[in-house]
């Protein structure tokens, strides 16, 4: 093995797939549809969880020996809001626009379910360099979710990929617009996000059989 | 050998194979099947799935014509080629040119519905292995009634696949969806292309491309529109349709839902045949027109004055509601799917009323969404099944307590 002994690259594989936060625990499902419309929310939005969850999962799990239980949901809070506080910032000072344009969004991280899963589920129980990698590949999970629902409600809600008209100008009528095409307003709208992710879940559950739950 | 010969051999042939289901559909679609049981003894109900919605496909298709007579007169009077008609049986109305004309528009929105539609289900009954169920005969019928004439082909045809597949498939197919299909179909053109579906220049044909053209300079063409009267109203504007107009139904709008008088024959014949259920009607337009009385109430005690945005539409008697726009449509054809409606007598009056109550209440508060009929119903799509829980236990609730005061 190179880097990462079999173990450790599975903290980090599986929930790209088998065991994605979004498609297969359904937590996080809230951001995912309502800041992916533009694929670039969804990219800015997917590095903030993977700096957050990465993070967070480290300083959890430095302090898991001293955190008396009972408070320990409060502490975690304080970890994870802390961590987004320094996100926003960041963002407002470089990116002002997109941060205007992610809104409450950012700050709302600090309640995002899987950051909060993965630190008790996880982080509390476990060393500083795996909880790392969980919380990397979990937040990676989310990401990638979350992009490809960025990509294709862009796509067919705009017209455009990253903010470049892909498809043509839809007030000129250049390229397939020239022939009638018109963009999908309910693309934009977050029932259809809900939809997006009902279908990657729908392709992900019919490729692995295994997923599928026993009623 | 005939047809039917061909087809049976046909199935034969594919048994047990990937496309049997294909071949199975249209066989039973046009012939009763060549098998027949050989034990026992076996009464045959005439009352089938197929049969139930040939019944609906019949009480639908005076409302398909009485559309394509009307998508053609809409036209010639916007140009101002014929006057307007007087009366139901006007030679203005019924005229060789407003058929050829409102056939041309009407028919290529059929031919699409139902060809994407039952393509999506044969690919769906071949991959899942089942039979193809007969679900989209009424759905495919209902589509193009529902949508505004000059609506593109292919939006259509991809509203059909979503509503099939989201709508319908996902469920489990027919008998198992949440949401009636056609709605749901309505619902994704409304939501994804809302400039096709609503306005003053989609519900007269040509009125789109005319003003298209003018704005890009054309001068040899005068624009044509027509608004309906819902949305007249919604802009407190006036209009000149009297009530005649809008019971025969020679106003703009949808293709299928203008006429009250053939969908009142309509939901005469489906009540008649016991294939729509008439607590779900009645519900309904009492639902309606409960909450048209409230609305009016509130204009006469002077609540609500002129200059409010309200006025026009609170105003309006409160049973013109059921004339316009799609409301009779609904209550009638969609309403009563079986399907999605509740199953239980008195969920039944429940549904109704709140399906009647609802519509007119969106109508009026938000004029963005003057078609309120198709949102209250998928609304209470989403409740029958909640209705229907707490009907039954209140049943049991009641027989209960019947049974201990016996025994006590």
């Amino acid at each position: 093995m190179g880097l990462l002994s079999k173990k450790d690259a599975k903290l980090i594989l599986d929930p790209l797939a088998d065991d994605n936060p979004i498609t297969i625990q359904v937590l996080g499902i809230c951001s995912a549809l309502a800041i992916t419309a533009q694929l670039k929310a969804s990219i800015v939005m997917s590095i903030s969880v993977i700096f957050v969850m990465g993070m967070g999962n480290v300083v959890i799990s430095l302090m898991r020996n001293i955190i008396p239980s009972k408070i320990r949901i409060i502490v975690q809070l304080v970890v994870v809001a802390t961590l987004v506080i320094i996100v926003d910032q960041v963002l407002k000072a470089f990116s002002y626009q997109l941060s205007k344009e992610l809104g409450a969004f950012i700050g709302l991280i600090i309640t995002n379910c899987i950051i909060m899963g993965r630190f008790e589920a996880f982080a509390l129980g476990n060393g500083i360099w795996r909880s790392f990698l969980d919380g990397i590949g979990n937040a990676l999970g989310y990401g990638v979710i979350l992009i490809i629902v960025g990509f294709f409600r862009e796509l067919l809600g705009s017209g455009t990929l990253l903010g470049f008209p892909v498809l043509g100008d839809p007030i000129k009528k250049s390229g397939v617009y020239s022939i009638g095409y018109e963009n999908n307003g309910f693309m934009l709208l977050a029932p259809m996000a809900l939809i997006v992710v009902g279908i990657i879940i729908w392709v992900q559950r019919s490729r692995n059989k295994a997923l599928i739950e026993e009623h | 050998m005939g047809l039917k010969q061909n087809l049976h051999k046909l199935k034969e042939k594919y048994k047990g194979k990937k496309m049997a289901p294909a071949f199975n559909a249209i066989h039973t679609f046009l012939y009763l099947p060549n098998e027949i049981t050989h034990n026992g003894t076996h009464i045959k109900g005439a009352d089938d799935l197929k049969r139930t919605m040939n019944t609906v496909i019949m009480a639908l298709v005076p409302c398909l014509i009485f559309g394509i007579f009307n998508a053609g007169y809409q036209y010639h009077l916007a140009t101002g080629e014929i006057a307007q008609a007087t009366g139901f049986f006007s030679p203005e109305f019924w005229s060789m040119a407003n058929f050829s004309l409102g056939a041309w528009i009407v028919l290529p929105l059929v031919v699409v519905s139902y060809v994407v539609g039952l393509a999506v289900e044969f690919i769906f009954a071949v991959i899942k292995g089942h039979e193809v169920e007969e679900g989209y005969l009424v759905t495919g019928m209902l589509v193009p009634l529902i949508v505004p004439v000059d609506i593109p082909l292919w939006m259509l045809a991809v509203a059909v696949i979503f509503g099939v597949v989201i709508g319908k498939e996902v469920f489990g197919g027919t008998g198992m969806n949440i949401l009636n299909p056609a709605l749901t179909i309505r619902a994704f053109l409304f939501f994804a292309y809302p400039t096709w579906m609503s306005g003053d220049k989609v519900w007269v044909h040509d009125a789109r491309e005319r003003a298209d053209l003018i704005a890009d300079g054309a001068t040899n063409i005068d624009a044509i529109s027509g608004e309906t009267i819902l949305g007249s109203l919604a802009q407190n504007k006036a209009f000149d349709y009297d009530i005649m107009n809008m019971f025969f139904g020679m106003i703009p709008g949808s293709v299928g839902e203008t006429s009250t008088l053939l969908i009142l024959l309509g939901a005469l014949f489906l009540i008649f045949t016991k294939i729509g259920s008439w607590r779900i009607m009645v519900s309904a337009i009492a639902g309606a027109l409960v909450m048209g009385l409230i609305f009016n109430g509130v204009v006469d005690q002077g609540w609500i004055g002129e200059g409010s945005k309200f006025y026009s539409l609170m105003d309006t008697k409160f049973w013109h509601h059921l004339l316009i726009g799609g409301l009779a449509f609904g209550i009638v054809y969609m309403a009563t799917d079986p399907v999605t409606a509740s199953q239980t007598n008195k969920g039944k009056w429940i549904y109704g009323f709140l399906i009647g109550f609802i519509s007119v209440m969106i109508r009026v508060f938000n004029p963005a969404y003057p078609e309120g009929v198709m949102l209250a119903i998928l609304l209470m799509n989403v409740f029958a099944p909640t209705i229907d829980h707490y009907v039954l236990q209140g049943n049991i609730k009641r027989r209960a307590k019947r049974l201990k005061v016996k025994t006590a």
